[in-house]
C-alpha cells in the first residue's frame, strides 16, 4: 500500500508565500499629489519678471514634450525679501505626465546659471519623513538546510520519478514491487508542468509567477526566479544556471522591488533570463533572437534550448542566425574577449559534451598543482554548419574554445539540413546530412561521422539511400541507431497514416576503423530510438500513432553474456543483436528509461490525446511491471541521477564480487516475496471478515422487518424443485424378420 | 458455450432483464419492440408491440404474469406476458424512462422525463391482480417530483413505500413514496449521472453504474458506499452474479464518439469484478459498441448484454467458471 511520508495535501495557498509577489505587482493607490513635481533650480527673480519667466519655463517644458500652461505653475514667494524662493510646484495633471517631466526636465539646464533639478513631490514627502534612528537588523537565525540529495542514499537504492496528473503532482519510489511508495504529493504543485534539473537535485514547478526549486527529503522550497509568464526552462549541465523564457516580454513596473533577484528597466522586452541558482540572481537578459530578412509566414519555431551550455558550466553561446555565434563567459555573463564569433550565415552549433574520462582528468588536473593547470584538459570544443551560399558549398566546422582554432572543416554539397550528433562522451560527432538530388525533388542522406579523440579528425561517411528520420548514438558506446524511411508519405502526416520505417544498427570496426552496419530490421513501424543510458540496450517505439503503438526491447550484446573476460573469440559481426520481447502500450507519447537503464516507463499523455492516458513500467526486456491507466495524465520523469562517486577501480571489484552481493540481495527478495503475499491474504481476510458480519446484519434486520410488519417469513430459499425431464426416443431403424427353415 | 447472439432488434438496446426463473429473457430497444426470448437457446418467443417511440424500460413481475414497459411516446404498458396483449396504457406529458415492480408484485413505480417544462415525476401505480389485468384505476396511487437533479433509475426496496433513485447529478436518495419526502440520501454517491441501478437477491444491497466510470455496491439501509469498482470508462450496466462473488459491469466510449474511434480505445467489454476484493477477474469481449444493459441469470448460470450495436448477446457459464476459485476457498456470505 502506498503511503505518504509525513507529508500532507495542504492547499497550495499555505505552502508557497506570495506575499513579495504580491507587493511587487500590488497598484499604489493615488493620493494626489503623484502628479506634482517640484523644480529647483529656478533663477530668483522679483515680481516683474515673473510672467515672462513662467512662460519661458512653460515653453521649456513644453519643447520637451511635457505640455504645460503658466497656470499650472505654483511659483512660493519669499515676502521679506518680494523674490521667489528659487524653486517651483508644477502640475501636470496625471501621475504619468509627471514621471515623464521629472524624466525629461531632471538636469535640464535653464541658462548658462541655472539647472533644473526635479524630484516629485511625493518623494520629498517621504524622504523628508523617514525615520532617522538607526535600527539594529536582527539576524536571522541559522537554518541548517536539507540534503538535496538525500534521496540518493535511500537504503533501498531506489529511483524516484515524477507524475503530474490533473492537478495533482506526485513523486514516487521506485523499486521492486514492495517498495514501490509514493514520496511526496502535492495538488497544484505547478501550473504548466515539472522538470527536474539534469543532475536531480532540484525540482522545478513552473507557476504564473515565475520558476520554483525545491529539494531535499522534505520537498522545502529552495529557490525561486520571479520571470512573470514563464512558459520554458532550462538547466546548465551542472546546474550552476537556470535559463528561462516567457513570450510575453518583461516589463518592469514602477513598483517593482528593486535587487539582484529581480529583472531592472534595461531588461525590459527582453524574453530569456539566466538565473544563478545557488545565489538566486539574475545574471543577465536577451532577446529572443528573430531570424532576419524570414518570411513571417515561414517563420520556424524557436530553437529551444536558446541558450546552450558548454559541459562545464564555463561558457554560454547562442547563434545569431546567419551572422554569428555570441560565447558569454560564467559567471559574468559577459561576452567573451568582447566579440563574437562572426561566421556568415551560420544556422545551429553543438558544444562537444564532455565524457567521463575527461570530468576525471578536470578534477585530477584541478587537484594537482594549479600551475600545470590545464596540461591534460580538454579544451571546450563547439561545432557548427553552415548551408550552401552562392558559389560557396556547405561546410561543417569544428573549433575549439576559447582558442578559437578552427580544428576540422569538411565541406559539403546539395546540402538541404543539417543535423549535428555528439556522442554523450564526446568521441564522435555525426552530421546528418540531408541531401538532395539534382533535380531538388528526392531527399537522401550521408552520415558524416567525425573521429574527435583521433588525430587530425578523421571523417568518415556512411552514404544512404532514404532520408533518416531518427539518429541516435549508443551512451558510452561505439554504435548508433538510426530510422530511416522511404515511405511515399514521409513528409506529408495524415491521419490514420503509419509510415514504414527501416531501423539500422551501426558499429565502429576496429579493425578497419569504420562504421559499418550491423544489422537492418525492416518494413517496421517505429520512429523513436531510445537507448538505455548505459548502453547496450535499445528500445524502438511507435510514438505518436493512432493505430500502432509497438515497443520493441533489443539487446546488442546478447551472445557476449557467456564470453568469459579475456577469451576473445572471434564472432560473427552483427551476431549479437537479440530481440528480447516487444510489448504494446496503446496510444504511447513518451518513452523513457530510468537513469540505472533497468527499467523502461512510457506514457499516453493528456497533452497529446486524451484516449487511455496513463503510463506503464516495464523491465529491460519488456516485461510489464505496472500500468496505470489514469484520466488526465500528463506527465511522466524519472529523477536523473549524478555521475557515481566511486572510481573505476571500485566499480571493476564490485562487477567481480557480483556473485556474493546478488546473494544477499536474493535472500532479501525472498523474505520479501512470502511477507507480500501474506499481508495480501491477511488484507483479503480482513475484507472478506467484513463483508461477512455486514451480510449477517443486514440478514438480521430484514427479518426483523418483515416479523415486525407481520409478514410470514417465505421460509429460507424455498429450494428450487429441479424437474428432470428424461426423454427416451425410440426410433425404429430397420426391421428384418427372418424365417429359419429347419 | 458459445455465446448465443440474439438478432431481434434493429437499433440499440436499452434493457434487457430475466424473468425470475430465468427462462424468459425480454428485451427493449429503440426500434419500438419489446423481444422476449428463451434464455437457454436463444429462440425467439414472441413480441409486445404496440409502443410509438424508444421503449426505455421494462420490468416483470416474479410470476412472470404482468410485463411492464415504459418509452418515449410517453406511454407506460402493461401486457399480458403470455400472450402479448396490451392490457392498460397510461399516458403522461413526457417520456418514461424507468419502471420496476415492487417485491411483493403489487406496485409499479415509474419515472417520467424532466421536459418540455414538465418536471421529473415518481408515479407509483397500484396494479389490479385480479381478472384479466385490464381493469386498472387511470390515477397512481402515489406521485410526487424529486426536488434538485432529476431521476434516472429507481426501485423498490424490501420496505414496502420505501424507493431507492438515482440521479443525473450523481445522487443516490431514499424516498417515502406516501408523502414524498426524501428519507435520506448520499449526493456524493458518484460524481456523474447514475446509469443502472440492480439489487441484490435480497433487496439489501444493490449495485449502481455510472457515467463517472465507477461501479458501487451501496448498502440500501444506509446508503453508504460499501465497494467501487474503478474503470477507464463510462458505464451504463452493472450487475451482480448470483451465487457467485462477481460484479459484471459494462459501457464503453459514448455513442455519439462511437465512430471515430476504433474497437480496442472503446472498451465494449464486459467486465467481471470481485464484488468484496474490489479487483478485476476477468473480461468478456464481442460487442462492437457501448455496452448498454447487463443482466444475470436468477439462478447465476448464465448472463446476458444488450449493446449499442443492437445485438444481446447470451453467455452460458461453462463448467470451468463454477469451478475457478481464483482467491481459493473463501466462505463468503452471498
Amino acid at each position: 500500500m502506498a503511503s505518504l511520508n509525513g507529508t500532507s495535501h495542504n492547499p497550495i495557498d499555505d505552502e508557497l508565500d506570495f506575499s513579495d509577489i504580491e507587493a511587487k505587482y500590488r497598484v499604489d493607490f493615488d493620493d494626489g499629489f503623484d502628479s506634482v513635481i517640484v523644480v529647483d533650480g529656478v533663477p530668483i527673480i522679483d515680481k516683474s519678471k515673473l510672467d515672462k519667466l513662467l512662460a519661458k519655463i512653460s515653453k521649456e517644458f513644453s519643447r520637451r514634450g511635457a505640455v504645460i500652461k503658466p497656470d499650472d505653475i505654483f511659483v512660493p514667494w519669499d515676502d521679506n525679501a518680494g523674490k521667489t524662493k528659487g524653486f517651483i510646484f508644477v502640475d501636470l495633471g496625471n501621475p504619468d505626465a509627471a514621471a515623464f517631466a521629472a524624466s525629461a526636465m531632471n538636469g535640464h539646464p535653464f541658462d548658462t546659471k541655472h539647472t533644473f533639478r526635479i524630484n516629485r513631490f511625493t518623494d520629498i514627502e517621504r524622504y523628508a519623513s523617514i525615520d532617522e534612528t538607526y535600527v539594529e537588523p536582527t539576524v536571522e537565525e541559522y537554518r541548517p538546510k536539507e540534503h538535496l540529495r538525500a534521496w540518493l542514499a535511500d537504503s533501498q537504492g531506489r529511483d524516484q520519478y515524477v507524475t503530474y496528473r490533473g492537478d495533482d503532482v506526485e513523486i514516487h519510489w521506485h523499486g521492486k514491487p514492495s517498495q514501490c511508495e509514493v514520496a511526496y504529493a502535492k495538488k497544484n504543485w505547478t501550473e504548466l508542468y515539472a522538470s527536474w534539473s539534469p543532475l536531480g537535485t532540484y525540482f522545478a514547478t513552473l507557476f504564473r509567477q515565475g520558476v520554483r526549486l525545491w529539494g531535499g527529503p522534505s520537498w522545502e522550497p529552495q529557490h525561486r526566479f520571479a520571470h512573470p509568464l514563464v512558459k520554458l526552462i532550462d538547466f546548465s549541465p551542472c546546474e550552476n544556471y537556470l535559463v528561462t523564457w516567457s513570450h510575453d516580454p518583461i516589463s518592469v513596473p514602477s513598483n517593482l522591488p528593486q535587487g539582484p533577484e529581480f529583472f531592472s528597466p534595461e531588461d525590459e522586452g527582453n524574453n530569456i533570463a539566466v538565473w544563478d541558482i545557488k545565489s538566486g540572481q539574475l545574471l543577465r537578459t536577451f532577446p529572443t533572437t528573430t531570424y532576419e530578412n524570414e518570411d513571417p509566414a515561414m517563420k520556424k519555431q524557436m530553437q529551444w534550448p536558446a541558450l546552450k551550455w558548454s559541459s562545464d558550466d564555463k561558457f554560454v553561446a547562442r547563434v545569431t542566425p546567419g551572422q554569428h555565434i555570441s560565447v558569454y563567459e560564467l559567471p559574468t555573463m559577459g561576452l567573451h574577449d568582447k566579440k563574437s564569433l562572426k561566421i556568415e550565415g551560420v544556422v545551429d552549433f553543438e558544444w562537444c559534451p564532455h565524457g567521463e574520462k575527461d570530468k576525471e582528468d578536470a578534477e585530477k588536473a584541478a587537484k594537482a598543482d594549479k600551475t600545470e593547470k590545464g596540461a591534460k584538459k580538454r579544451e571546450n570544443m563547439l561545432a557548427y554548419w553552415t548551408p550552401e551560399v552562392a558559389n560557396q558549398p556547405a561546410r561543417v566546422t569544428l573549433i575549439s574554445f576559447p582558442s578559437r582554432t578552427v580544428l576540422r572543416q569538411k565541406n559539403l554539397f546539395n546540402v538541404t539540413e543539417c543535423k549535428l550528433h555528439w556522442q554523450n562522451q564526446g568521441d564522435f560527432l555525426c552530421v546528418k546530412v540531408d541531401r538532395h538530388t539534382k533535380t531538388k525533388k528526392s531527399i537522401f542522406c550521408n552520415l558524416e561521422i567525425f573521429r574527435v579523440r583521433e588525430k587530425d579528425y578523421p571523417v568518415e561517411v556512411v552514404e544512404l539511400k532514404d532520408t533518416v528520420t531518427d539518429f541516435s548514438w549508443e551512451p558510452k558506446g561505439e554504435r548508433f541507431a538510426i530510422v530511416s524511411s522511404n515511405d511515399p508519405n514521409l513528409g506529408n502526416p495524415g491521419p490514420g497514416i503509419t509510415i514504414k520505417t527501416d531501423i539500422g544498427f551501426y558499429q565502429l570496426d576496429r579493425a578497419k576503423n569504420d562504421f559499418k552496419l550491423l544489422r537492418t530490421l525492416t518494413s517496421r513501424t517505429s520512429n523513436t530510438i531510445r537507448w538505455s543510458p548505459r548502453g547496450r540496450h535499445v528500445v524502438l517505439a511507435t510514438v505518436g500513432s493512432s493505430t500502432k503503438s509497438e515497443l520493441e526491447f533489443w539487446d546488442l550484446d546478447f551472445s557476449t553474456e557467456e564470453r568469459r573476460e579475456g577469451q576473445n573469440v572471434k564472432e560473427e559481426w552483427g551476431s549479437g543483436i537479440q530481440q528480447l520481447g516487444s510489448a504494446d502500450h496503446y496510444g504511447v507519447t513518451d518513452v523513457e528509461w530510468d537513469p540505472s537503464g533497468r527499467y523502461l516507463a512510457t506514457s499516453a499523455s493528456a497533452w497529446r490525446h486524451t484516449l487511455e492516458n496513463g503510463y506503464a513500467i516495464w523491465d529491460f526486456r519488456g516485461q510489464e511491471l505496472e500500468k496505470h491507466i489514469l484520466d488526465r495524465f500528463k506527465q511522466f520523469i524519472w529523477r536523473p541521477r549524478p555521475r557515481s562517486l566511486l572510481t573505476k577501480d571500485h566499480q571493476r571489484q564490485i562487477r567481480k564480487n557480483l556473485r556474493e552481493y546478488s546473494r544477499a540481495f536474493d535472500e532479501e527478495d525472498a523474505a520479501e516475496e512470502s511477507n507480500v503475499s501474506a499481508e495480501l491474504i491477511a488484507h483479503r481476510k480482513r475484507l472478506l471478515d467484513e463483508w461477512n458480519a455486514w451480510r449477517a446484519r443486514c440478514k438480521r434486520d430484514i427479518v426483523e422487518e418483515k416479523r415486525s410488519r407481520g409478514q410470514k417469513l417465505n421460509g429460507e430459499h424455498h429450494e428450487e424443485e429441479k424437474e428432470e425431464i428424461e426423454e427416451w426416443i425410440d426410433e425404429v431403424i430397420e426391421q428384418i424378420e427372418e424365417e429359419v427353415v429347419e | 458455450m458459445r455465446p448465443i447472439l440474439l438478432q431481434g432488434h434493429e437499433r440499440s438496446l436499452t434493457q434487457i432483464k430475466f424473468n425470475s426463473e430465468g427462462d424468459l429473457l425480454f428485451s427493449c430497444s429503440k426500434d419500438h419492440i419489446i423481444n422476449v426470448w428463451f434464455s437457454h437457446n436463444g429462440e425467439r418467443l414472441g413480441t409486445y408491440e404496440g409502443h410509438n417511440g424508444t421503449v426505455w424500460t421494462i420490468d416483470v413481475d416474479s410470476q412472470s404474469r404482468f410485463l411492464v414497459s415504459g418509452s418515449a411516446d410517453n406511454e407506460l404498458r402493461l401486457w399480458n406476458v403470455s400472450d402479448g396483449k396490451c392490457l392498460y396504457v397510461w399516458e403522461f406529458p413526457t417520456a418514461v424512462k424507468r419502471v420496476a415492480f415492487s417485491d411483493d408484485d403489487e406496485r409499479v413505480v415509474c419515472i417520467t422525463e424532466q421536459r418540455m417544462g414538465h418536471q421529473c415525476v415518481i408515479r407509483v401505480f397500484k396494479l389490479n391482480r385480479d381478472g384479466d389485468g385490464t381493469a386498472q384505476s387511470l390515477e397512481p396511487e402515489h406521485m410526487f417530483s424529486p426536488i434538485g437533479s432529476k431521476a434516472t433509475v429507481c426501485a423498490f426496496t424490501y420496505t414496502p413505500n420505501l424507493i431507492i433513485t438515482g440521479h443525473e447529478s450523481g445522487k443516490i436518495a431514499l424516498f417515502d413514496v406516501v408523502t414524498g419526502t426524501e428519507v435520506l440520501n448520499n449526493e456524493r454517491a458518484h460524481m456523474d449521472v447514475v446509469t443502472d441501478l440492480q439489487l441484490s437477491t435480497d433487496r439489501s444491497y444493490f449495485v449502481t453504474s455510472s457515467k463517472d466510470k465507477t461501479a458501487r455496491i451501496h448498502d440500501t439501509k444506509t446508503l453508504r458506499v460499501l465497494k467501487t469498482f474503478t474503470t477507464e470508462t463510462p458505464l451504463n450496466s452493472a450487475a451482480l452474479a448470483p451465487n457467485k462473488p462477481y460484479v459484471l459491469v459494462g459501457g464503453g466510449q459514448e455513442a455519439m464518439q462511437v465512430t471515430t474511434t476504433s474497437l480496442r480505445q472503446g472498451k465494449f467489454e464486459t467486465r467481471f469484478w470481485h464484488k468484496v476484493f474490489e479487483e478485476e477477474v476477468g473480461r468478456v469481449k464481442g460487442h462492437f459498441g457501448p455496452i448498454n444493459t447487463i443482466a444475470v441469470h436468477p439462478a447465476g448460470t448464465s448472463y446476458a448484454s444488450g449493446g449499442e450495436d443492437g445485438f444481446v448477446r447470451v453467455h452460458h457459464f461453462e463448467e470451468s467458471y463454477f469451478r475457478a476459485k481464483p482467491y481459493g476457498d473463501l466462505q463468503l456470505e452471498d
